[in-house]
């Protein structure tokens, strides 16, 4: 972010970090990752019932370029991980990442060769959701908590 | 021409083919060598009409002798018939003629048996993995591959966080 590289060190205030974090919190975009069946609840949570849009965060960007929220929806194989992996690597700091459902968290039930015990494996997470799927509720939640996050950034962590 | 009679008349010309045959539910399945699989294959597609092959599977039976089974599921699409191949394939031998040149949908479904059980097509055009990742060392559908897997042996991508 170019506002912060303006100030040098001990410069920074409350204040900005006031600023960046209330127009960050307030503009959430999500990149989905709907793997399997949690995807359709994440499209009602998009959707106009759920409607995410009162939080800010109805902008699904379909390029990592352009999000800094990766919601992993869904069951995620070994195959899909170098996938998932990459996804995340390409997205902007700062950002942060939701495990939805139980697939996505822990493996779920399937306790099987093919499927990654949870995408916490290779990727940082910071909100799990339970559920097998969540309801949208439960996702809003979450995001709420990532917005509580964000409030807590300082723009000093981002160099 | 009934479905009995053209069954009648694969009897008589593979009489000395066919080990077994079985009725379960209305379904008629035929127990062949392996060798003989081309020649019945082609006998059903080009005499019988058997145009389509619906799935071609494997399973591990665990046993001593004869352990792997490919299973053929054939279709007479404009008659709406169904049959039943299967041909079973020992431990020592890990193969089995291809029937992708009879039909070309076996191809896909010769090369998942293959990526699952390890048993080897001879004359499969490409016969690589079909799920798992080309340098696996295990058959993940084997009664002794553990279903957690094994660890280590897919790895995870890994980064700077």
């Amino acid at each position: 972010m170019g506002v912060e590289s303006a100030f040098g060190e001990g410069y920074i205030t409350t204040t900005v970090d006031a600023l960046a974090n209330w127009a960050r919190k307030n503009a959430v975009w999500p990149m989905p990752m709907g793997l399997s069946c949690c995807g359709i609840e994440l499209m009602a949570f998009a959707g106009p019932r759920y409607d995410v849009a009162r939080f800010g965060s109805e902008v699904f960007r379909f390029s990592p370029r352009q999000a800094d929220l990766l919601l992993v929806a869904g069951t995620c194989t070994y195959k899909m991980s170098k996938v998932v992996r990459k996804i995340w690597d390409q997205m902007p700091d700062p950002k942060w990442c939701i495990a939805m459902g139980a697939c996505a968290s822990t493996g779920g039930m399937f306790r099987s060769y093919p499927v990654t015990q949870g995408i916490d494996e290779f990727i940082p997470v910071d909100v799990y959701v339970p559920g097998c799927p969540p309801r949208p509720d439960a996702v809003i939640n979450a995001l709420m908590q990532i917005q509580e996050k964000i409030g807590q950034h300082s723009v000093l962590m981002d160099r | 021409m009934t479905f009995e009679q053209a069954m009648d008349a694969f009897r008589t010309a593979f009489s000395g083919s066919i080990l077994r045959e079985e009725t379960h539910r209305g379904e008629l399945t035929f127990y062949f060598k392996k060798t003989d699989v081309p020649a019945v294959c082609r006998y059903l597609r080009d005499q019988t009409g058997f145009n389509f092959i619906t799935d071609c599977l494997g399973t591990d039976r665990f046993t001593d002798e004869e352990r792997y089974e490919v299973i053929y599921h054939l279709r007479n699409l404009t008659q709406a018939w169904f049959l039943r191949l299967v041909t079973r394939v020992d431990e020592s031998d890990l193969t089995c003629p291809t029937v992708s040149d009879i039909w070309p949908a076996a191809n896909w479904m010769e090369r998942e048996v293959f990526d699952m059980y390890g048993v080897t097509f001879t004359g499969h055009p490409d016969l690589r993995r079909m799920y798992m990742p080309q340098d696996f060392e295990y058959y993940p559908l084997r009664k002794e591959f553990p279903l957690i897997g094994i660890e280590g042996s897919i790895p995870l991508p890994s980064g700077g966080h």
